[in-house]
């Protein structure tokens, strides 16, 4: 039973950070459409300019956990400026133009991303900073550290603020409106593109912070780590439903933790037929049975004529 | 509208993950040192393979150092084979480690006319482009591919000069034995290497009276291994083998630790370097991992051809660059005895070779295997490897701890 427990909270850890990068795909998505599949690499980013900028500070002889902090802002900021410029620079100019097009242009950026970041911190992987203090803690058999504990926590705070953001906020208001009926929200007067732009701001926002997270989590960082967190998930937003953002952070949760219980059991249920190598499998299999049978996701609702 | 959008999704996902093996960086030709012109000479091509870039780019970078090193010296000796003065030249190309990149490399060198090939480093990428270079008649020494299959496939052009993954395997195996424990669980990132040794480890393993408990995988670009950790855990294993390289196998001697697990940790030569412990931090110190060969302390040319290195290059070595050293010298001493640089005259000498090379005595057997595969096991101190114990066929070990800086 401790085993049972302990999977599900390696999933779960798991699942919080897939949840805080899938919230950046479907809020996108809810709004415009787009699939913005730059927004991995914009984990990395973030990932990457918070280690640069906490062990420089913390080599001028600041203490690790203030120049950690000033790590995470930098990152949030960077990405900020990072998801303004990428929706000014290839995606606002294809407004309007057939569905593939910002698709395409999104894959390019993310190699364009992947590809700068290789040239600035080299090929090799780094080591992040242990910005937490290594606690552990033991319960009902059990093993989990602080780091753990502050992910889940973390997640949960920041994906209730964007609950708020989106239901009781002025700019909220808007970005509904927006998702709803764009033309019609333009002519109520909401700023279409500075709705949309925030939409790219406050989602790179979240991935720094996911950046973080996963980089001091496993204490490394390298310049393809964004590219199959990612891919998760927006798997993880296609299964909660896409544009939707409870499922976002339901599917992210979920696919964690069935990505855990399947590297976990699936030895034991087929008889070592198949074997924990098909971990990272799990994911597509969930996308594909989710797309075949309930396209819309698990709390995909009709958002207009959006989908 | 919805079922478009899944398809257009699914396309780009699967496009996505294309892409990223796409990526390919121009291979960089290494100049050899003009050498001044006085009479016709024949300039002999060896080409060299190693990852280049990516994650294990810094061995590949060293085994090129070692290949170049051995090159240079050929040319300032002024060598002459069937009458003629010779000149070599290293040729070298990136397999990125991938299989797929390593056939197209290799048809690469056979196009070039290249005289001989010293490498792969990868057994993943060795494996496949051997059946290339035995199909041109084109002599390869592998530095460092370890994996047995290799040189059992019976192409007469394979050779290696590094023990096999059964020796280093066995040796792994009985060590684990001596440690204590009754119970183990592997793990093996499923590519040709990490595969082969932890096969060859559990064979040993189980010879030696020790009970598997878990066979478990991951892949050579994962970074969380918490599931397959816990699930080791419910077997209680004692000790956790990993076959695989140094850049999975850090995080995941972190997180065994941070999981509660008390099982030992022990690895093959893919997890015995310096990005291992800076990786795997303060979770590594007290575990051991084992390199093919001995340090090259105890070597009688291997103190000389450490300070030429690093007067050389100004760098320290990192792994496996003795051996490509070797491997040039093995083909350079094969041409001599043949009188003759072409592959097809030459490579009937290669199996005869009696060479004192660099990290040690090199004669093969009827394979294009070392007779004598010798296998030192360290334990990780501190960030640094200390020397254990030297077993397989190889000159006595002294007693005193040799520190090993690598």
């Amino acid at each position: 039973m401790d085993i049972f427990l302990q999977q599900i909270i390696n999933g779960l850890v798991q699942g919080s950070i897939y949840a805080l990068v899938a919230l950046g795909y479907t809020m996108v998505y809810g709004i415009m459409g787009l699939i913005n599949f730059a927004h991995g690499e914009v984990v990395m980013i973030g990932a990457l300019i918070s280690i640069t900028v906490t062990s420089t500070l913390a080599a001028a002889g600041m203490p690790l956990g203030l120049a950690g902090l000033f790590g995470l802002v930098a990152a949030m900021l960077t990405c900020m400026a990072l998801g303004w410029s990428l929706e000014r620079i290839a995606y606002r100019p294809l407004r309007g133009s057939p569905r593939l097009t910002p698709l395409i242009t999104a894959i390019g950026m993310s190699i364009v991303l992947q590809n700068l970041a290789m040239i600035f911190w080299g090929r090799n992987y780094m080591t992040f900073p242990p910005l937490l203090p290594k606690v552990n803690f033991e319960f009902a058999g059990t093993h989990f550290t602080l780091v753990q504990v502050v992910i889940v926590l973390l997640s949960a705070a920041l994906m209730a603020g964007l609950v708020f953001l989106v239901y009781r906020t002025k700019l909220g208001m808007a970005m509904r409106a927006t998702a709803q009926n764009p033309a019609v929200a333009s002519l109520m007067g909401v700023n279409i593109n500075r709705v949309i732009a925030s939409a790219f701001v406050i989602g790179s926002a979240l991935a720094a912070v996911a950046g973080v997270m996963v980089g001091s989590y496993y204490e490394i960082a390298h310049y393809q780590m964004g590219f199959m967190l990612g891919l998760k998930a927006f798997t993880a937003a296609v299964l909660g439903g896409i544009g939707n953002l409870a499922g976002a952070m339901a599917g992210g949760i979920l696919l964690g933790i069935i990505e855990a219980l399947g590297a976990g059991y699936i030895g034991d249920f087929t008889g070592g037929f198949l074997g924990s190598h098909y971990q990272d499998i799990f994911a597509f299999i969930v996308l594909i049975v989710v797309l075949m049978f309930k396209p819309s996701g698990l709390f995909g609702e009709k958002t207009g004529d959006r989908a | 509208m919805q079922a478009k959008l899944s398809v257009v999704a699914l396309s780009v996902a699967a496009a996505f993950a294309l892409s990223a093996c796409g990526q390919k960086d121009a291979p960089a030709p290494v100049a050899a040192p003009a050498a001044p012109e006085a009479k016709p000479e024949i300039v002999v091509k060896l080409g060299h393979v190693a990852p280049m870039t990516g994650p294990q780019a810094h061995l590949g970078k060293d085994n090129e150092s070692g290949a170049l090193l051995a090159v240079e010296e050929l040319n300032a000796q002024g060598l002459e084979i069937g009458g003629a003065k010779v000149k070599f030249q290293l040729v070298s190309e990136d397999d990125q480690a991938d299989p797929k990149q390593g056939t197209i490399v290799a048809q690469k060198l056979i196009d070039a006319k290249v005289n001989g090939v010293v490498g792969h480093l990868n057994s993943g990428t060795t494996i496949p482009a051997s059946k290339l270079y035995f199909d041109a008649g084109l002599p390869q020494v592998s530095p460092s591919a370890t994996n047995p299959k290799y040189t059992q496939q019976g192409f007469k052009t394979a050779f290696r000069v590094m023990a096999n993954d059964i020796q280093q395997g066995k040796v792994l195996g009985e060590f684990a034995a001596k440690q204590g424990v009754k119970t183990v669980a592997i793990i093996d990132d499923r590519t040709a290497y990490g595969q082969g040794l932890a096969d060859e480890f559990r064979k040993a393993a189980e010879a030696a009276g020790l009970k598997v408990v878990a066979n478990e995988y991951t892949n050579d670009k994962a970074t969380d291994f918490k599931a397959i950790l816990t699930k080791i855990k419910s077997t209680k294993a004692e000790l956790v083998f990993y076959g695989g390289m140094d850049a999975q196998g850090g995080p995941l001697v972190k997180q065994m630790k941070d999981l509660g697990i008390k099982a030992k940790f022990l690895g093959g030569d893919g997890v015995c370097t310096p990005e291992f412990m800076k990786l795997g931090g303060p979770a590594a110190d007290g575990e051991y991992c084992s390199l093919p060969g001995v340090p090259l302390e105890q070597l009688a040319k291997g103190p000389e051809f450490k300070s030429k290195f690093e007067a050389k290059f100004g760098y320290q070595i990192q792994l496996y660059a003795p051996n490509a050293y070797d491997a040039v010298m093995v083909i350079a001493d094969s041409m001599k005895r043949a009188g003759s640089v072409e592959p097809a005259a030459y490579l009937p000498e290669i199996a005869k070779t009696k060479l004192e090379g660099v990290s040690g005595n090199i004669e093969f057997d009827q394979f294009g295997d070392l007779t004598s595969g010798a296998i030192t096991v360290y334990q990780y101190q501190g960030g640094a490897l200390n020397y254990v114990e030297t077993l397989g066929g190889a000159p006595a070990a002294p007693a005193a701890p040799v520190e090993e800086k690598k």
